[in-house]
């Protein structure tokens, strides 16, 4: 009879769920097989370094990545530049300091200390640039998005570890671009993009084949700078990943060797009571 | 907890001071000699667990005051400031993001286990509205902590559940004022929830210490719900209690170590990533996971002053729950319809879970009013009157013989 009534309960609870009528957002990304996901995962240091050119020389027109430090680029578990490498890269940018003795505020090559400069003095500086839309900062960006898997995926990431629903998206956003279909509004300086909410989004197609040359000979195609801009985004917003990663496995064996000992434990203590009883 | 103990420690010092604060003495009656019953499963383990997960919330919670700003301008930058430069800032954010998580699956199983059992019923009335009083606390904990961070669901779940109270009638508009300190959810209310949220935890922690000297005054329930007779029917807490509760122990932090490692934003919402922003409002405004059933009745009832009567009615409903179940057995395990009816109120919890993260239109609003209708009928109807239809089993004589006897007619059968 219990089992009955659940599933009567349940049946009931689906039929009417099932009638529901659901938003859809955007396209569902397609879950890509990254270097960092999975309880072992790491870095592809080769993969955030062209991620982090694909940044420089494309996103950072628009967007900032103002919680990234340049001595984050040399931090163990990052893209591996050394601490020079980072010196020259944070040189290459013009930091606004001051004030000066005289009250003034000046400019002044960046320091391992500096974070990445904002590309526009204000967010009004820069919605007035995009026709009011703003272009996010993309230091978290890959946990500020994600996308709706259903329930029974939803519950398997749990024993997957799928954690990279941000990554995905943004390399499916990159690689997304597609023609309005007819009759749709879009601005000259909107696009229309499958997986974005809405479909029209005011960031033009931001890569082409063969916009930003590489120097270690790999595929210079939208596909390959997506999947490379992703991966240095995700670094950017989990800077810790690898030590994380590194320590939960230490901290997994511990407790499941621990818990093993006080099972054996438990047990001998208990056997102690039940010839008392 | 009694202020005269017979215990005189072999250490003069310690004599010395026992005589003038009997504090070893206290201990040592409560959590090395108590007496527990040696029936007791591991559904009984958790309100030790809840313990630890208390203290780690706290000693967690005290170290990220250390580095967070709670000011809407820098809120958000000093948590990303915790992630990212603060020595291992990032496992305490997480360890205490998942900690209410973990609190709160803890305080469910141990819910649960309650009404399982018949743990609320005499003479543990007290003890069992003292649990629902901490479960409020916790919630409101809970809350006040999401809303911290200050990004969008932050924001966002503050104006919409703050904005419960103008559902009130002539002071609503005046009280959500008050709860603001303004005329929208900004500064003072980061502010004061941040204030509250400190201050909760200590509240939380003085009513649990009532909770367990209750629960030390009139005795631990067990799965075969009748009263301890003999010492046949015992256990010394150390080393058995404390021996079982440390591997559960153990266990649960199994799972919290891989929530907080592996999955650390797995049971969060990514738009909570995304800096509060009052003038954008999120496509869906769901609240954490331990608040869907919750939620889903909320918005099952199509007024919203209903809703938040019949939001709250669910848990105040908890408080009369011994004098609501009119049965003299305490055991799901001698009520065999009972125990069919604990199952299905199981389900219909977690079903209303599931509707609580769904946009509440359509299908899913219907079926959150079937759910929400018979979560309440569970508790006025069916509860008072299974006490007089339902014919229980013949109980054991005593709970030693009740260990000695199969436990093939229990679901939760004890491991010991």
């Amino acid at each position: 009879m219990r089992l009955l009534s659940v599933a009567v309960l349940s049946a009931v609870v689906a039929g009417t769920a099932a009638t529901a009528f659901a938003a859809e957002p955007g396209a569902t990304p397609t879950r890509m097989s990254w270097s960092f996901s999975g309880p072992f995962g790491k870095f592809d240091r080769a993969q955030l370094q062209r991620g982090f050119q694909v940044y420089k020389e494309v996103c950072a027109t628009c967007h900032g990545l103002k919680y990234v430090a340049f001595r984050n680029l040399a931090q163990p578990g990052g893209p591996g530049f050394s601490d020079a490498q980072a010196r020259v890269l944070a040189a290459e940018y013009q930091i606004t300091d001051g004030p000066d003795s005289s009250g003034e505020m000046f400019e002044r090559p960046g320091r391992l200390s500096d974070h990445f400069p904002s590309p526009a003095p204000n967010d009004e500086a820069l919605r007035s640039r995009f026709g009011g839309a703003l272009p996010p900062d993309l230091s978290i960006i890959t946990k500020a998005r994600s996308y709706e898997s259903g329930l029974i995926i939803g519950l398997s990431d749990f024993f997957r570890q799928y954690q990279e629903h941000g990554a995905d998206y943004v390399h499916a956003l990159l690689t997304g671009y597609e023609a309005p279909p007819a009759g749709a509004k879009v601005a000259p300086t909107q696009a229309w993009n499958k997986y974005f909410p809405g479909h029209v989004i005011a960031m033009v197609k931001p890569l082409e084949d063969g916009r930003v040359a590489y120097s270690d000979g790999s595929p210079q195609t939208v596909d390959q700078y997506a999947r490379d801009v992703s991966a240095f985004l995700h670094w950017a917003a989990e800077p810790h990943l690898e030590q994380r990663k590194r320590i939960g496995f230490q901290v997994m064996l511990f407790l499941i060797v621990f818990a093993g000992l006080m099972y054996f434990t438990k047990k001998k203590v208990w056997s102690q009571a039940k010839d008392h009883a | 907890m009694h202020g005269h103990g017979t215990y005189i420690p072999q250490n003069k010092a310690l004599a010395w001071f026992e005589r003038r604060l009997p504090v070893l003495g206290l201990l040592k009656s409560s959590f090395v000699d108590y007496p527990t019953p040696r029936n007791l499963n591991y559904w009984w383990t958790f309100g030790g667990i809840l313990t630890v997960v208390l203290m780690v919330q706290i000693v967690t919670g005290v170290v990220l005051v250390m580095h967070y700003t709670p000011s809407s301008a820098d809120a958000f930058d000093s948590v990303e400031h915790i992630m990212r430069n603060v020595n291992y800032g990032w496992l305490l954010r997480y360890i205490h993001a998942n900690g209410a998580s973990m609190f709160f699956l803890a305080v469910y199983v141990h819910i649960f286990r309650g009404l399982y059992y018949g743990s609320y019923k005499d003479p543990r009335e007290v003890l069992w509205i003292l649990g629902v009083i901490l479960f409020l606390l916790m919630m409101a904990t809970a809350f006040m902590g999401y809303v911290l961070p200050w990004g969008q669901m932050s924001f966002w779940a503050a104006t919409v559940i703050t904005n419960l109270f103008s559902a009130l009638p002539f002071v609503g508009e005046p009280i959500v004022t008050w709860l603001w300190g303004g005329y929208s959810v900004d500064e003072p209310t980061l502010k004061r929830f941040f204030s509250l949220h400190y201050l909760l935890p200590f509240v939380i922690l003085g009513v649990a210490m009532l909770h367990i000297w209750a629960l030390h005054v009139v005795g631990q329930n067990n799965p075969a719900g009748i009263d301890v007779k003999s010492n046949k029917d015992t256990v010394a807490f150390t080393p058995y209690a404390t021996i079982k509760d440390s591997f559960a122990l153990i266990c649960f932090f199994i799972l919290f170590a891989y929530l907080v490692f592996y999955l650390p934003n797995y049971l969060g919402h990514s738009d909570n990533y995304i800096p509060a922003n009052p003038l954008q409002t999120p496509a869906h405004i769901v609240p954490e996971w331990y608040f869907l059933p919750f939620y889903a009745i909320l918005r099952a009832i199509p007024s919203k002053l209903g809703g938040v009567i019949a939001m709250f009615a669910s848990i105040v409903v908890l408080v009369f729950v011994p004098w609501l179940d009119t049965s003299k057995v305490r055991s799901a395990r001698y009520r065999p319809l009972y125990k069919q009816f604990f199952w299905i109120l199981l389900v219909v919890c977690i079903g209303l879970g599931y509707l609580g993260a769904k946009p509440a239109e359509g299908g899913y609003i219907i079926a959150a009013r079937i759910l929400t209708a018979y979560y309440f009928l569970h508790f006025l109807v069916i509860l008072p009157l299974l006490g007089f239809i339902e014919k229980p089993k013949p109980l054991p004589s005593s709970i030693a013989e009740s260990v000695l006897k199969g436990k093939e007619s229990d679901p939760m059968p004890a491991k010991g």
